[in-house]
């Protein structure tokens, strides 16, 4: 017995009575070093053995809190600020729509955070490496039987006198438990280096690997099927039409309903001369060419026509609409660049009619005057 | 019979079984050789399972085209399922959790399988969801994470809802599952022979010693995850409900769905678990554990939420009279007259009329009966999740688009797989793990807790 060590003095109970009496008894000797163990709770034993109440609940409340919270942040966060999106005419922040999720998220992270904490942190789980662990004791206490055992390093530990305790509170058995140094352990595994790699080699694998899936493969054949659709695009060839194109050209000499073709084309100088604009400056025509203007002018010219652009340099910077060569310019002459396109500003006929064109022209012609008044203009 | 003492409380556990018999008992399953009646019930629902597998591969194969669904019903099967597995999961919660709030004792016989067959519902449910989005391998769409798209999932929607109400029910009722199995898996540990065995049990029982400094932080983790697990399971059918309510469809948008979602819910899980632990009481002698007693008070939460769904169904009718608005009211007069009558009626019939039968202290007594009632409400319940999703769909608004649902081969088989994946998820639980939980069966049975004698 030289390389074993004493671990605790046990005895065994036949009766959940017994058992009581006995926690009872061992509790009011003073020592502080024993266990209980029972093969299911036992009604009292709190008492008996003095065991203050659970701080769990608390875990669960704290971190529910924190569950809820972070909930509502992260719903608020997507949807107010890093993508704001008005849904069935919801307020950003929807406090109504989001609450079943507040409360799943509460419910979940307490539920888990609770037992995490129980397992890992208070009883120090996983460990099958106890003293106690493929003891006789065990076996019994684990089925049928009621035992109590007192610890060797208990500030009060005498065998004799544990012995008759035990004896006189009615033990069927009484024996010491030993223990082998070597393949003991007490401390929590779930610290130990090797488990802390472990976790940090799994989340780097597990967020790894969804990155890839998620934002990679999805994107690649054959999964990018919702990319690819059996039907005809504009500009494709097709096998079905005889002339090859999948794209219907119009019937001979017809034009398209409300098409007007543009009399000027390649002609600057005639459109300056010719046309004239027809909108009056009023308050509606002034707005509907600021919209437009700030919708398909704005990214290119700056919301002020200086020629400040938003692109980055990704797109050649165009010239300032404030130069004299423009404020010189008739409005034909604008329409004309605006319908036609100049070098690589592209033509905006398909997507302003003429009536927004006039009204955009009308629009830069404010921003000139706002920046080159004269004194007569002033109020 | 005719005398009963009411000033004795009925045993939970019958013949007074010492501690090591029911150790043993429960172990027993475990120990031995599954018998042929066990291969041959595992080579029925394996056959089942792949009849499922084909519909769904033939489905991933040619696509939804394959459903009966059509314009306008466009929920058809899939959702039905859905709707009808994870409700046969919330019996599981609400025995586990609810019955262990209210102190009910009795349910110590019947929670553990309950749980089981909890998570296995879910499990099951979930499966539909995913292949109804037509294209499964997206699914990773439904959670928000920072994306390519940098877009968000919309939490306003109660789809996005059902994701997180569905993944915590498993969650949850996973871990309040394995929680109760800790001290079983610490017992059949020390009992063990194999050294295989011995290992894995260890493995998953942590290092459990029985100690009372464990078992109480134990008992209070027990009682706050009942605590969450009771609000949960409402809450789960209460957000299935308002992928219905939140719809303008007549016959979906109407807030009585919650509550009466929830207690066809519990109606038809406790059919189910019923049904079930007939044939585990029978097969493995456990019949003075789960009591007759214990059927018997099943019967009773049958009654009573049949009862609460019958009642919905007579208010879903006087609120639409009520409301006086018309398509409301063409809606429901359609359900009962309409073209989908007949399966109105088998829901009406097999929901509200044979439940019934369960006033008679007999008929709750009586094995062969109770179970017949027992399989007719899970078909009443599932024509339930069948009549809202799909007569209210196929006359909508407007009669132009109106459609006849018919489900096809495919539909059947995926429907018959489902049951196939259950009960095989059923059948290796019992033969795994302990069916009844070893801990919370011993400390009822008689003799279990101290008498406090002269204090
Ligand atoms: C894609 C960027 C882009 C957009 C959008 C754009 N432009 Fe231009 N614009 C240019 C560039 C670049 C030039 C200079 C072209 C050149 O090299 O002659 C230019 C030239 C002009 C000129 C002639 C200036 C001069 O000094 O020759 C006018 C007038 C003009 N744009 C008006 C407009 C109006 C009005 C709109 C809105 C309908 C508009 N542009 C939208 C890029 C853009």
């Amino acid at each position: 017995m030289t390389d074993k060590n004493l671990y605790c003095y046990a005895g065994i109970f036949d009766t959940p009575d017994q058992i009581i009496n006995a926690a009872k008894k061992v509790q009011s000797d003073g020592y502080t070093k024993y266990d209980v163990n029972t093969p299911y709770p036992i009604h009292g034993m709190d008492s008996a053995m003095d065991l203050k109440p659970s701080l769990l609940p608390y875990v669960a409340l704290v971190v529910g809190f924190l569950g809820a919270a972070s909930a509502l942040f992260f719903m608020w966060w997507t949807n107010s600020v890093d993508y704001p999106l008005i849904i069935g005419g919801k307020p950003f922040f929807a406090l109504p729509a989001y609450i079943p999720i507040t409360f799943e998220i509460t419910v979940l992270s307490a539920s888990i955070m609770t037992v995490v904490t129980m397992l890992f942190v208070i009883f120090k789980f996983p460990n099958n490496s106890h003293p106690l662990h493929d003891t006789d004791y065990l076996k019994q206490v684990s089925v049928n039987k009621y035992g109590i055992v007192i610890l060797a390093d208990d500030p009060k530990f005498d065998e004799s006198n544990i012995k008759q305790v035990f004896a006189s509170l009615g033990a069927s058995q009484v024996f010491p438990i030993f223990y082998h140094e070597e393949v003991i352990n007490f401390k929590p595994r779930i610290f130990e280096p090797k488990f802390i790699w472990f976790l940090i080699i799994l989340f780097v694998l597990v967020s790894g690997s969804t990155y890839i899936t998620l934002n990679k493969l999805m994107f690649l054949p054959p999964y990018n099927w919702m990319m690819k659709q059996n039907k005809v695009i504009v500009q494709e060839k097709s096998e079905f039409f005889k002339n090859g194109k999948g794209m219907r050209m119009p019937v001979e000499g017809t034009v398209a309903r409300g098409f007007l073709p543009y009399e000027f084309v390649n002609k600057p100088e005639l459109a300056a001369k010719d046309l004239l604009n027809p909108l009056l400056p009023t308050k509606y025509n002034l707005e509907l060419g600021k919209t437009k203007y700030n919708i398909y002018c704005s990214p290119c010219h700056g919301y002020h026509a200086e020629g400040d652009s938003r692109l980055r340099g990704q797109f050649p910077n165009p010239p300032s609409l404030h130069s004299e060569k423009v404020r010189s310019w008739s409005d034909g002459r604008i329409f004309h660049v605006i319908t036609e396109g100049q070098n690589v500003m592209p033509s905006y006929s398909s997507q302003l009619s003429r009536e927004e064109r006039w009204a955009v022209i009308l629009y830069v012609r404010a921003l000139q005057r706002s920046l080159n008044a004269k004194e007569s203009d002033l109020p | 019979m005719n005398t009963v003492d009411y000033t004795q409380e009925v045993p939970i556990v019958e013949g007074r079984p010492t501690l090591q018999e029911i150790n043993e008992l429960i172990a027993k399953p475990l120990d031995t050789k599954p018998d042929k009646k066990f291969y041959i019930a595992l080579a029925v629902t394996l056959s089942m399972l792949t009849l499922g597998v084909i519909g769904l591969g033939l489905s991933f194969y040619y696509g939804t085209g394959m459903w009966g669904n059509n314009n306008p019903v466009g929920w058809g099967f899939p959702i039905v399922n859905f709707v009808f597995w994870v409700g046969i999961g919330h019996a599981g919660t609400l025995i586990s959790a609810i019955l262990f709030l209210f102190r009910q004792k009795w349910r110590n016989g019947i929670a553990r399988f309950a749980e089981g067959m909890t998570i296995f519902a879910v499990m099951t449910a979930g499966i539909f969801p995913l292949i109804h989005i037509g294209r499964p391998w997206l699914a990773g769409y439904l959670i928000p994470y920072p994306n390519q798209h940098s877009l968000w999932v919309d939490f306003n929607s109660p789809l996005v809802w059902d994701v997180f109400a569905v993944s915590t029910y498993f969650a949850v009722s996973f871990i309040f599952w394995y929680v109760g199995l800790i001290p079983d898996l610490a017992t059949l540990r020390d009992r063990a022979t194999s050294k295989i065995k011995k290992t894995v049990y260890s493995l998953f029982s942590l290092g459990w010693r029985h100690s009372n400094r464990h078992w109480q932080h134990y008992e209070m983790v027990y009682l706050v995850l009942a605590g969450f697990a009771t609000p949960l399971v409402l809450s789960v059918h209460t957000i299935v409900s308002f992928d219905f309510a939140v719809a303008i469809l007549p016959g979906w948008h109407s807030t009585i769905f919650p509550p009466y979602f929830v207690a066809g819910a519990v109606f038809s899980g406790f059919a189910m678990v019923q049904n079930v632990l007939i044939f585990i009481r029978k097969i493995f002698n456990y019949e003075h554990i789960i009591t007759i007693n214990t059927l018997d008070r099943m019967n009773k939460i049958i009654i009573l939420t049949g009862s609460m769904v019958g009642y919905a169904y007579a208010m879903e009718f006087f609120t639409a009279w009520y409301s006086g608005v018309q398509p409301e009211q063409f809606t429901f007069i359609n359900r009962a007259f309409g073209p989908y009558a007949w399966a109105y009626w088998i829901m009406v019939s097999c929901n509200v009329l044979f439940p019934q039968l369960f006033w008679f202290k007999k008929i709750r007594r009586s094995i062969p009966i109770m179970f017949i009632i027992a399989v007719l409400v899970n078909v009443g319940m599932w024509f339930e999740r069948f009549v809202i999703t799909v007569t209210s769909l196929s006359r909508d608004y407007l009669p132009s688009s109106w459609a006849y649902f018919k489900p096809t081969f495919v539909d059947m088989a995926i429907l018959i797989g489902s049951f196939g994946f259950f009960f095989t998820w059923v059948l290796l639980f019992t033969k795994s793990l302990p069916v009844v939980s070893i801990a919370e069966i011993k400390s009822v049975i008689h003799g279990a807790q101290p008498t406090h004698e002269g204090h």
